[in-house]
Formats: C-alpha cells, structure tokens, sequence
C-alpha cells in the first residue's frame, strides 16, 4: 500500500447497527468485516470470486465480500451470517434445518451457502430443484456433494410453511 | 450394550458453531502481537540456489528473514525419511519448493516484499513424467529415481497364458487431482523458551506435524505442542503437508519472538501443497470364453513428485486394491513409485486406490467386450467371495456378497432396461446416453502391520458432575469425527450424547490415536473410544458404586462418589493388534485389512457428441460397510466422496507447465457446483464387523475408489469411445470420437 | 478509490488527468486482478453509485441500457427477457448470483475479455455504444468499438455510458449456447450467439457472432454471407461450417484446445442451422 493513500471513513449498517469503519478504500470488504468488526464468520475460500464462502447481502443482493473494495460499502446495509439468526437465541429456518439434516460437513463453505439460501428463498419462497441449485450455484462444497445442503433448503422452505400454516398468516 | 443413539442421525455435534459462523477457523484467531508470516519460493523445477537477492524499496530491516541456516534440528520435515528439506538449502527439486520466509506485522507490505525477493537458480535438467524418471534421463533422487517398489505374486502368471481363450491388454492413466478444501491451510506458531513451540492449525494429524517439528527444532516432545484448530475440508490434504507449514511459521515465531501467522491464499495452496499422484496402469489378462479370470498381471506406476512423502504408503494401498474384489488363482503385481521434480504429491482421499481401481475396473469392462460378454456376467463369474483368498493372500473372512450388491444396484438404477435402451435411442442422435457400473472394495485401516505399529491410544475421564470427556487425537474435519465418538461413548455408558465431550486434539493433552486417514477413524478408534467408555463403566460396577441396569442420573450419582473418594477416573486403551491378522512385509503378502467396505456404483451420463460434455444425470451408491454409526453423516461421507470422484472423472485437471501447475485458480482448476452433480442416491447394507465398534468400518475413502471408472464405463457404453484416462474432458471425448470410425459408435454390448 | 459527486465530476477528472483515473463500477474483473497482481494499483473512481449509468429505458424503436445495468437487471426486465432473449441467457449463464449482482454490460465491454459472454448476444442485435468524456457524446455501433485483443475505440477520458440495441429482432429465431468449464461459474470455450429472420423456408437474414474464438467476440460476417437466402439445409450447412473454420481463429489456452473449439463451433453451427429447419 502506498503512503500516499488514506484511510476514509464509510458509514453503513452492519446486522442492523450502524457502524463507521475506517480503512483503505481498496480494502476488501470481506477483510474490514472480519479484521475490524471481528465478523470472522464471513470466510476467505478463494480470493477470486468463485468459491463464494465470503458471499454477504448488500442492500439485500447477494456479493462476493472478497470482490468489494470498503469505499463502495458506503451508506449501505450489510448482513452477514452473525444477523441471520434472529435475536434471542433462535436461529433461521434455513440454519436450523442445516442442523437436523446435515447440511454442513466441515463448515466452511456453510455461513456463504446459509446466506446464498437465506437469500433465494427472500427472493423465491418456494422454489423448485432446478431453482435451487441454480441460487446456490456461486458456493462451493468440497464435502457435501450439496446433497445434504439441498435437503436442508428444501426442508427449510416445508417447516417454514407449516408454521406459517399453524399460525395463521399463510394463505 | 445397550444402543440408543447409534444408528441414529444425530445432529453433529459442533452444527450449532458451523451454522453460526461461531467456529473458529485458524484465519479467524489473532493473537497479541502477531506477525503475518509469507514462504518465498523456487520459481525453477530443480537447480542450485546461486543467489537470493532481497531487491526492491522495502525496509527489510523491519522483517524477520529466516532461511535454511537458521534452523536449529534437523533441516527436514520429517515423516516416512527425512528427505524433505523445510527449507531449501543449495539446491531445489522443484517450483515453488520454499527457499526463505518473511514476516512482518503489515500483511499488504509483506507481500510487496515477498514479490522483491529474487532467488536465482542455475538451472538443471529436470524430470517430468515417469517415462524419463524410469529411464533414468536424470538421477534426481536417491540412486535410481524410485521411492519404493513392490511385487506380488499369487498362484503361477505364466502358466496361465496358454489356457486363455483370450489375452486382453490394456494401459490406463489417472491425473493429478487438487484436495481443494474451502479452507487453504493455515497455521500459527509460537516459540518461548520455557514452552518452546505451540502451533495451532488446520490439520488432520497433530502427531504428525508434532514429530516434525521435534526433530526440525531438536527439542524434546513436551516442549513442542500441536493444536488442531476447527478445519475446514482435508481429504488428505492436510494430512503431512501441515508439518510444514508448521515448520515454517514456528521458525519464523523463534527467530521473531512473536507469535506469526501464515495463510495461504489460494493460489499458493494450489501450487505449492500436495496433490493425487498420477498414475499409470499396465493390464495384462487371462480369461476364458466363458469368463473366468485365469491371470491378471498388472503393472502400476505412480508419480511421487520431488521428495518422497507418503508414497511408498500410496504405492501399497494401490497396489493392494488393484486386482479388485475377485477372485483369480494368478495374480502378479509389479508396482513402483516414482521421483519428477513436481511438487511432491501427497495423500488425497483413497491413496491409490482411485488409481489403480480406475484402471482395473475400465479394463474388465473392455475384457468383457473382448470376449462378447456383458460386463456384469463378467464380474459375477469372478466375483470373490468368503474363504477364497484376495491376490496377496488374504483369506476373506467376511460375509461379502458382491453379488447381491450388484442386483441392488442395478434395481436401483434400472441397470438392465436402460443399458438395452439407450443403445436403441442413441441411433442416430448427437445426444447419447450411457450406464456403466464399476464393483470394488477399499480396507480400511492402515495396511499391515501399519495399526500395530502406529499403536494408537485413547483416554477417557468421567467427571464429577457426570459427563464424559474424550481424549483422542483424531480430528474433526467436516466428516463427523465428534459426532461418531460421542455416540460410540454414550452408547457404552448409557447416556445422552450430549453428555459426552470430544477434547480438542492438543499432543499437550490428548494420547496419539494415530492420524485420521485411511478410513479408520470410526473402526480404529473408535473401538479404542468403545473401548475406554466400558473401561469407565468396569470400573464404576467394580467398584460397587454403579449397576448393570443403572441409568444416567445413576451414572452421574457414581462418578461424583467415585471422584470425590478416590480422585479422577480415567480410562486408558491402547489398540492391540488381533491376533488371527498376519502380515508378511518382506514378501507383501498376507491380511492386508482388518476389513473390507464392499460397493457397487452405477453412473448414467448423458454425452452431447457435439461438444464432449458430459453430464451424470443419476447415481446409485450401494455399499456393504458394517453398522452405519450415523446414517446422515455416513450418506455425507458418500455423497461427498461421489462428488470429488466426478470431479476426478470429469472436470479436474492440473495443466502442468515446466513442472508448475499453470492452472492454479478456481476458476481454471474446475470443482463441480450445484449445477454440475446429479442426486446421488446412497444405500448401505450392513453386515456388522465385530470388530469394529458396534459393527462398524470404515467408509471415507470408498467412494473416490468406485465413481470414475462406473463413469468412463458409462460413457463407453454411450458412445463406443474406448475411454483409458482421466479427466475425461470434453476436448479429450471429442479427440476420441473423431479417432472412431463412424460405425463404431453405434451398438455396444448389453 | 474516490466517489465522484456525480457524472460531470467524474468525466472532469479524467479529462484533467487521462489515464490516471480509472473507473470502477462492480469490480467482478478488477478486483480480481487485483488480487492476482495483474493490475498496477491504480486510482480509481468509484463509479458504482452514478444514477446516469444506471436505468433501462424502452422507446418503440430501442431498449437503451445504462452502463451500470448488472446481469440481475438485464435478467428480470420484462421487454429484455421478451425480446432479447440471447442477452438474458448470457446474463444468466454469467458467474453466479453473486457475479451477476455485481457485474455490469458496461464493465463486460470495457474488460473486453474475449471469452465474455453479453458481447456476442450485443453484436447479433446490433447494439451501439454511447460514448461520453467531457468534451461530448458520440454513438458507435458495437460492432466498431473492438479492434483487437483487449483494443478498443475509447480514449483514456472517455466512459462508456449506455447501450442501445433496436427493437427490430422479435420475430428473429435465436439461438444460444455457451459451452464452459462447468454448468455454472464457468468461463465460456465457445459462445455462440445466433439470430435468423425467416422468408418461409429461407434463411432471410442472419446474425451469427461468436465468443472465445478471436481475440474478440467475432461476428462471422463471411459465414452469414453464405448463408443469406439460403434453405437451412445439409448441404449449405457445410459450406458455411468452412466459411466459419476459416473466419475464427481459435487459441490452444489454459482452458481448452484450438482444435476443440473449432470442432465446438462448427458443431454449435449445425445445430443453429438445424433449429431453423425445424
């Protein structure tokens, strides 16, 4: 890094808290989330984009955190897997069904494939095979063969119906 | 015993921590005062070091620099011979082979700076394949190039030849192939002069990396320890290439005085670390018109890369798993391991086996064809069965039926109907349909007398308050270790598996189990977990403070009088070698496994003749494996392993340029996606292995063993190309139909 | 990376110092190179956030897409998904989800990787180029912008700032198919985008561009010269699979062989052809 570049100031919202980070504007996302807000669930697979362990929500799109210099994170609102569970303890439907159906092996493909899933099924409450395979198509497993990983989503979307069912408020 | 959780999917372990993003990762730990540590590298395959220039505007004073002279032990990472320098000193044997290490507390200004280090080598000539290694082009190791040979012999080859109706030859090649695990590795390491060195990283054998770095610092065995931290992937990958990166962020921690961090990026993880070995097969077979196997003589070769590592050890399981679960009265294996100044190549997942079963399983294929003989009649005729001996000599003493795994399967995937049918449909059509089946066995265990003499152990503490610790030194990759053990355990002791507490493998405070490799985790050790559960148990009963039909609160009631009249109670089990397995080194012959999974695979693939690709449209996995401790995890296992053994078949390949592998992104080095894989559909039959725990054995190589060649059998029945190596990509299936003559494609035997 | 105010600040700056900014929109290719050490650290400007970049507006006549338009726009736009199918399935067949969130047209064209995937698809709907700098705006068909290997017609002020493809192919069979490493994530070894207005029974007009086969993407004017008002059938196929061998000009890569990419792509050209004839 060069001295004559300078640290900015980026405001934006990280699991719902604002925050003020400040880094080189180059700086990779992925690496201000997990050196300066100690957010080390987002992980580094590949440095490139391919194997999407560091996939985020930006503004609710799904990215790649290691493709994102800080400076364009201004103003905008972060999830990562730390804000998918919601408070108090009780963890996502997609989480939870990655546990009762085995959907992560080794784990470190899991809180990017959690995000990739949690994020289709915002966009698509029910979708099909083809579907999923294709919304979880930028995360890479190297121990499931996305059997497992597939099941758990597919079981996620069937829970959530149910309780949506038994309280009432689905169609 | 009485069971409760096994057979059960109880949910892993440490999910909650995964599915969190609370599981700690060693890129996701800091410590106070640490420094960013970097390997500069050989940018030549073999050559002397004439210079190391530290060039550039960077303020080298702020680094910590160490090189071969500044180790203290031993210059070698130490594992089956201390060939392998941890750092290079004179000379290199390969690219990327580690010259000097940097660190410093600024990880940007730290890569700048390993970008200005110019190492200069004279080059020599160098060896890149097999041929020229065998033919002595150059000595570049030892004084003839091989790491290690071996040969087999059952029965009389030679006689054999004249009763055959046919003689059927064939040559058969496997590539390199990339562990790729989601994590690259990735260590930290301290020194101080009381503790001397702790290092904490993703690794699969603490012990391993623990007898490295004692003899690479010569220090005695309780000042250096090993932490293994949550890791994310293995596969084998991580089975002896941890010792040095071990090695090299301690020296950089001594010298420094500070704890240093290294993590490869992937780019370096894919270049530097170990890879499959390559391998080349040789058949030569005997059989009858009516197809019985007479002779098989097989030739295996397999590519060690620069030092030896692993391979003599990949060379027996190769060796040993190439004549297949049949039985043949002749058999003669000539196999060796060969030195190139590749990257050494390392431990992946079947380790050898996925070579030479690859190669056995295609070229009965092709016999079968040869002789105007379905594939599947071909193998029923051969297949071997309880009391007939394997081809170095062991008696199988299992209950194995590959017959009755073969009509599972094939009901399973509607072997017989499509394998007529698409022959019929493929007429005239540039999309061609195919189904191929491969039959096959992996033991599981070390080979020999390898489990008598790595003599693994594990401890065991109830405590106070009831629960039960587990000390053991196998680790937790993603495959389900923690899970397994804390079943095996509470089963034995009558409780909730959360009752049960794996200890995180540290040589400060768990025994050497062994590594966790070679499919033995949960038969191996986890006997020895069963083992020291019940030890527990003995002593509480003995003691009169526990009965037989007790339940948990009992348990805990016992401990508690246990503990506060006569302090901790312990278990200690250190694994005894039955005594009915006998194993002949010098002649390699004899019970080569405690055990054997027994498997049939079917693949169906669809071929779009105008480009090559490939697609698996469904997969049917059946295998014999002994209890299933865990069905979700053990469908994990086979699932997974499925996956890789399409990549190994399909899409992997490492292109390889003057001795470097040029293709070392993820985006050029192709893993399947979810886009790329067919539902894999698994099934266990389970003829219990008494002794294994609760019947268990082992499973985690298997599925690399069977997946490629049903896959190439698959697409030869697709299109008549005569598939001999893999990656079958689609630029090699396009150079093999236009080498066919148009007629051949059509028709293939049912 | 600084952020400009806004569109003015931004051609300001690189017209005070050409070549020293550079703009940066999504970084899907940046950032890559970055990482690899391929690109100098240059200064950048963030571009990403400029409303005059982003925005699909539809006429009668056009559909004009801002620079900024990212694969997941072109995807869920209604008029594009109707009528410029090619371009969707090349957004669609582009990376992943992730990739496609934050990769732009403008950044595909400006990267000018041979092997990208909408230029092929822009090409056979004869799209052109709004070019703008400080000093003005100018339009260029598409077409013209590519002259060789990572050579194009933009000067070190300028900025691409939308692309305009006509409205005129509707009723155009189309075809695509991009042949990859993988199914998904995949870099292309071949792309082939096609499109042909039919005079019943005859090949009418035709566009036929193809990707990972030149330096560029190549619109293969000769092989659709052979195929004008010709019937879709074996005879002529052959012929224009000549043309075609002889138009491209395949590289052995990393990634894949000449040879097999001249096979792909005269096999891809047969299945055009025989799409028609259907």
């Amino acid at each position: 890094m060069s001295e004559l570049v300078r640290k900015v100031s980026v405001r934006c919202e990280v699991n719902g808290e604002s925050v003020t980070l400040e880094a080189y504007p180059m700086a990779r996302l992925l690496d201000v989330l997990r050196e300066q807000l100690k957010l080390t669930g987002t992980k580094e697979g590949c440095g490139e984009g391919e194997c999407g362990a560091c996939s985020v929500e930006m503004d609710g799109a799904l990215v790649n955190s290691c493709l994102v210099p800080v400076l364009q994170a201004q103003g905008v609102k972060i999830r990562t897997i730390e804000g998918v569970a919601s408070g108090g303890g009780a963890l996502h439907a997609v989480q939870e069904a990655f546990l009762t159906y085995g959907g992560a092996q080794c784990g470190i493909c899991t809180p990017g494939m959690i995000l990739a899933a949690v994020n289709l099924l915002a966009r698509n409450p029910h979708p099909d095979d083809a579907q999923i395979r294709e919304g979880l198509s930028g995360n890479l497993c190297r121990c499931t063969g996305y059997m497992k990983i597939f099941e758990s989503v597919v079981e996620a979307v069937r829970h959530s119906d149910e309780a949506e069912g038994q309280s009432g408020t689905g169609a | 015993m009485e069971t409760h959780s096994i057979g059960k999917s109880v949910p892993r372990k440490e999910g909650r921590e995964k599915v969190t993003g609370c599981a700690r990762y060693v890129d996701d730990l800091t410590f106070p005062d640490m420094l960013h540590g970097v390997t500069v590298r050989s940018p030549a395959p073999r050559g002397r070091i004439r210079e190391i220039r530290f060039e550039g505007d960077i303020p080298w004073d702020e680094f910590t620099i160490v090189t071969a002279k500044d180790i203290p032990g031993k210059n070698c990472i130490a594992l089956l011979i201390e060939d392998q320098p941890c750092l290079a000193d004179g000379v290199v044997n390969h690219c990327e082979e580690p010259v000097v290490l940097l660190a410093h507390y600024d990880r940007y200004l730290l890569e700048e700076a390993r970008r200005c280090v110019r190492v200069e080598i004279e080059p020599l000539p160098a060896i890149f394949s097999m041929e020229d290694s065998l033919a002595r082009k150059e000595i570049i190791w030892g004084h003839d190039n091989i790491f290690k040979a071996f040969y087999v012999e059952k029965g009389d080859v030679d006689s054999a030849w004249a009763a055959a109706d046919f003689i059927a030859e064939g040559e058969y090649e496997t590539c390199a192939q990339e562990q790729l695990y989601i994590e690259p590795q990735g260590v930290i390491a301290q020194f101080n002069a009381a503790q001397g060195v702790t290092v904490w990283g993703s690794l699969q054998c603490p012990y391993y990396v623990h007898k490295a770095l004692v003899i690479l610092f010569g220090l005695p065995k309780d000042r250096v320890r090993v932490v293994q931290t949550e890791t994310g992937g293995g596969f084998g990958g991580k089975e002896e290439y941890p010792s040095m990166i071990a090695a090299h962020a301690a020296l950089l921690a001594q010298k420094s005085g500070r704890p240093v961090k290294i993590i490869y990026d992937r780019a370096e993880d894919m270049v530097a670390t170990t890879k499959r070995h390559p391998s080349k097969t040789r058949h030569r077979t005997a059989v009858t018109r009516d197809g019985k196997l007479l002779a098989m003589d097989i030739d295996f070769t397999i590519d060690g890369g620069a030092y030896e590592t692993l391979s003599p050890v990949v060379l027996s399981r190769g060796t040993i798993h190439a004549a297949g679960p049949y039985h043949c009265a002749n058999v003669r294996i000539n196999s060796r391991a060969v030195a190139t100044n590749a990257p050494p190549h390392g431990a992946f997942r079947g380790f050898g086996a996925p070579q030479s079963v690859f190669a056995l399983e295609r070229h009965l294929d092709r016999v079968a064809d040869a002789i105007g003989m379905a594939p599947d009649e071909l193998r029923r005729r051969n297949f071997i069965s309880e009391g007939q001996t394997l081809a170095v000599g062991q008696v199988v003493k299992e209950k194995v039926d590959m017959n009755r795994l073969l009509d599972r399967a094939f009901a399973l995937s509607d072997y017989h109907a499509k394998r007529k049918r698409f022959v019929d449909e493929n007429a005239g059509r540039t999309i061609k349909k195919g189904i191929g089946f491969a039959s096959f066995l992996h033991g599981a265990g070390f080979t020999g007398s390898g489990e008598e003499y790595l003599a693994s152990e594990v401890a065991m503490e109830a405590m106070r308050d009831g629960s039960v610790h587990v000390l053991a030194g196998s680790t937790e990759m993603g495959q389900g270790t923690n899970t397994i053990f804390s079943q095996i355990a509470a089963d034995a002791l009558g409780l909730d598996c959360d009752r049960i507490k794996i200890l995180q493998p540290d040589t400060a405070q768990v025994p050497n189990s062994g590594p966790t490799v070679a499919s033995r985790t949960a038969m191996i050790v986890g006997k020895l977990v069963e083992t020291a559960a019940l030890g527990l148990k003995r002593t509480l009963l003995e003691s009169g403070l526990l009965e037989l039909e007790d339940g948990a609160a009992d348990f805990a009631r016992a401990c508690r009088t246990y503990v506060d009249a006569h302090g901790a109670l312990k278990s200690f089990v250190k694994y005894e070698h039955p005594r009915d397995l006998h194993w002949d080194d010098e002649h390699y012959r004899g019970d080569a496994y405690g055990a054997y999974a027994w498997a049939v695979y079917v693949a169906e693939v669809l071929v779009d003749t105008r480009t090559g690709e490939v697609r698996v449209d469904d997969f049917v996995a059946v295998q014999e494996v002994g209890k299933v401790i865990n069905p979700a995890l053990a469908a994990g296992q086979i699932e997974g392993g499925v996956a890789q053994g399409i990549g190994f078949a399909l899409y992997e390949n490492v292109v390889w340029q003057e001795g470097r592998m040029a293709n070392a992104q993820m985006t050029n080095y192709v893993m399947p996606t979810s886009m790329d894989l067919p539902p894999i559909r698994v099934f266990f039959e389970e003829i219990p292995y008494e002794r294994g725990p609760a019947g268990a054995k082992g499973i985690g190589e298997l599925p690399l063993d069977g997946t490629a060649p049903a896959i190439a059998n698959a697409i030869a029945h697709a299109t008549g190309a005569d598939v001999r190596q893999i990656p079958i990509t689609p630029e090699a299936l396009l150079e093999m139909l236009a080498a066919m003559p148009p007629k051949a494609w059509e028709g293939a035997h049912v | 990376m600084e952020t400009p105010r806004d569109l003015t600040e931004t051609l300001d700056r690189m017209a005070k110092e050409p070549g020293v900014w550079k703009p940066f929109a999504g970084g899907t290719d940046l950032m890559v190179l970055l990482e690899a050490g391929k690109l100098p650290r240059e200064k950048f400007l963030n571009i990403w956030n400029l409303a005059e970049l982003r925005g699909i507006e539809t006429s009668a006549d056009h559909v004009t897409l801002g620079a900024l338009t990212t694969y997941t726009e072109v995807r869920r736009h209604e008029i594009l998904a109707r009528e410029f199918p090619l371009l969707c399935r090349a957004a669609a067949e582009t990376g992943s989800v992730a990739t496609q969130n934050r990769g732009t047209l403008g950044g595909n064209i400006a990267n000018a990787s041979p092997a990208a995937d909408s230029p092929p698809a822009l090409l056979v709907y004869d799209a052109e180029i709004e070019i703008v700098s400080a000093s003005g705006v100018r339009w260029i068909p598409y077409q013209q912008f590519h002259s060789g290997y990572k050579q194009m017609d933009l000067q070190p002020a300028e900025l691409i700032r939308r692309v305009r493809v006509p409205r005129n192919k509707n009723a155009w069979r189309q075809y695509f198919r991009k042949v990859g490493t993988r199914r998904a994530q995949a870099i292309s070894k071949v792309c082939f985008a096609a499109a042909a207005r039919m005079d019943p029974g005859r090949i009418g007009d035709v566009r036929i561009v193809l990707g990972s086969v030149a330096p560029t993407a190549l619109r293969a004017v000769r092989t659709e010269e052979v195929l004008r008002g010709q019937r879709p059938e074996p005879a002529i196929l052959k012929v224009a699979q000549e043309a075609l061998a002889r138009e491209i000009a395949p590289i052995d890569d990393m990634r894949s062989t000449l040879r097999y990419r001249r096979t792909v792509a005269r096999n891809l050209l047969a299945e055009f052809i025989e799409s028609l004839a259907g």
